[in-house]
């Protein structure tokens, strides 16, 4: 140990050092891109001419009236799936929580395991699922449930479901179910059974102390599940080239193609600035309503 | 009637839990059912009949094997690098108190909270400015960075109910803090540092959109996958992502066993204080630390 005044300084330093390379990763592959992204955004010109920087407002004003419709199916097809995701994993975090027992880290385990396949070929596999001569395709029709997306208005045809809003909802509900269920599962699992109890000692129902207890307690995971869900749903653009078609087309798709296909650089990266705006807003509005524990919380303190 | 009533609304969530369970499983058992399959054209779509020649010759398709290494090789650097970058931060944010630490627990969340797509696209905006030549080192450069938060998140949730007591029973032994950190904390922090190591390898090779936009030429697995699910994919695939799932299924498996062994070593042995294993026992396994 060297003298009192350089090795406080050090000791200060320490944290510095540590953080230091993957901030630095962070700053330079996550922030930097985000600058570009944005002066990108404000070029004109064509590929074949170049790119100039002029404050080019316009690229906004026209990808949004250009691609409005994609934005739009994009936060519908986003929020029904988390939705839909809400409803499947709620009960299902609640029954590996306590009703779990000794099956409790298996059921777990089958909750993460569609993330041991590949995202795109676990889309393929709904693709073979759902394929008009599919046995779910044979049944819902005789069940007359195609019928009734038809006349809901969900499909535009009353045999196959294949291209329709529907096949890419369900894609979209089953690739992100597992976000949705952990953040559920451990809230839950966190919860003190003796509160339930004293509910009930208390003389309230069953449903009663579910709601009064059971919910409120569970809130931080259902705010970070339904981020965690929404977020990656919003962005999503794999499960409408294998579920969907071009009339299901996100905002994904269209950054996609632009970026990689069209090469229209600058309406490419107007529109992922204002989908990450836009999904900003939402979080930003979200957690303002329903608390900032979820996402940061008892992770904040240090000692 | 009223009997059958009583047992329906007492099993309810049972039955609910079990369609869901059925939803989450059933594309995978579609995945490994057609790995046997015998198609008829290219597209490996509808059952036509049993076959075991995918799985008698998986790597007989060509461009696949050599997408199969490039995903195993960016997978692993990928890997290593964001597990040193990501330990390291957790460390100073727990550990540390210090000007601008909001900042960087910000800087952490963030990535995880921005859609993939805007991912790739900034990047590619990046590389793009600078003419920088897209292939594997762009692809390492993107999959260390989303890898990163993912490595922190876990580590730090390890580190938060470390209980500190050993540390200083190790200085008070004479440990100085390199020898503190290399024989007490490194050991107790390997569970979480290997939870994070195996979910920044699951991310990185199962990585899709980041990828899509940042390649180039290179071909990794999933980007492999796309170019021929449009001219047919080969039954090929399908084994090999049974084979993958197979894999990984094994490495959790094996993972959680050395837990429990663990776990019954120190139940074995209470007074025995100088069994690392001891505290890591008695620590509830962090959630989210089983991947995901």
């Amino acid at each position: 140990m060297k003298g009192g005044a350089s090795s406080s300084t050090r000791r200060r330093l320490v944290p510095y050092a540590l953080l230091g390379p993957g901030l630095v990763w962070l700053l330079l592959f996550f922030v930097v891109p985000m600058y570009f992204m944005g002066e990108v955004a404000l070029r004109s010109g064509t590929l074949e001419t170049g790119f100039q920087f002029n404050w080019e407002f316009s690229n906004f004003s026209d990808a949004l009236s250009r691609y409005d419709e994609n934005f739009i199916r994009s936060f519908i097809y986003a929020g029904v799936s988390t939705v839909l995701a809400l409803a499947i994993g709620y009960p299902l975090a609640y029954f590996i929580a306590f009703r779990g027992g000794r099956w409790k880290n298996a059921l777990l385990f089958v909750v993460v395991a569609p993330f041991f396949t590949t995202y795109l070929i676990r889309t393929i596999g709904w693709t073979t699922i759902l394929s008009d001569d599919s046995v779910v395709v044979d049944v819902a029709g005789s069940l007359g449930i195609l019928d009734l997306f038809q006349t809901l208005g969900f499909t535009d045809t009353d045999n196959r479901l294949l291209a329709t809003p529907v096949a890419v909802i369900a894609g979209i509900t089953y690739n992100f179910l597992p976000f949705m269920i952990l953040p559920l599962y451990a809230s839950l699992e966190r919860i003190d059974q003796s509160m339930i109890e004293a509910a009930k000692d208390l003389y309230s129902s069953a449903r009663q102390a579910f709601l009064k207890v059971t919910l409120p307690l569970s809130a931080p995971g259902i705010v970070a599940g339904t981020l965690l869900t929404f977020i990656p749903a919003a962005g999503d653009y794999v499960n409408v080239i294998f579920l969907g078609s071009g009339n299901q087309s996100m905002v994904g798709n269209a950054i996609q193609s632009l970026y990689l296909n069209l090469r229209d650089y600058p309406t490419a990266a107007a529109l992922s600035f204002m989908l990450m705006a836009v999904i900003f807003a939402i979080v930003v509005v979200y957690i303002r309503f329903a608390g900032s524990e979820a996402l940061m919380g008892d992770e904040e303190e240090a000692t | 009637m009223s009997g059958a009533w009583k047992w329906l609304r007492r099993n309810a969530i049972a039955i609910y839990a079990a369609i869901a369970i059925a939803y989450m499983l059933v594309p995978i058992a579609v995945i490994g059912v057609f790995s046997f399959n015998d198609p008829a054209g290219k597209f490996n779509y509808t059952w036509q009949g049993l076959s075991f020649d995918s799985w008698a010759d998986p790597f007989a398709v060509e461009g696949l094997n050599s997408a199969m290494v490039t995903s195993l090789q960016l997978a692993a650097l990928s890997t290593v690098v964001s597990t040193i970058l990501g330990t390291l931060v957790a460390l100073a944010l727990v550990r540390h108190q210090f000007l601008g630490r909001r900042a960087a627990n910000l800087l952490i969340v963030i990535p995880m909270a921005t859609p993939e797509v805007v991912i790739g696209a900034a990047l590619l905006s990046l590389f793009v400015t600078y003419n920088f030549a897209l292939g594997f080192t762009s692809l390492l450069i993107a999959h260390v960075m989303f890898s990163i938060s993912f490595v922190v998140v876990v580590v730090r949730s390890r580190l938060i109910g470390f209980d500190r007591s050993l540390e200083e029973a190790a200085r008070d032994l004479g440990a100085n803090s390199f020898q503190t950190f290399r024989l007490v904390t490194l050991p107790l922090l390997t569970p979480g540092i290997i939870g994070a190591s195996l979910l920044a390898f699951a991310l990185s090779i199962d990585d899709f959109v980041i990828s899509n936009f940042n390649a180039g030429q290179t071909e990794t697995f999933p980007l492999w996958v796309f170019g021929a699910s449009q001219r047919g994919i080969p039954v090929q695939v399908y084994v090999l992502a049974t084979m993958l799932f197979a894999v990984t299924v094994f490495a959790m498996a094996f993972t959680v066993w050395q837990q429990r062994r663990a776990e019954r070593m120190a139940a074995m042995a209470p007074e025995r204080e100088d069994d690392p294993y001891a505290t890591t026992a008695a620590m509830p396994p962090a959630p989210g630390a089983a991947g995901g």
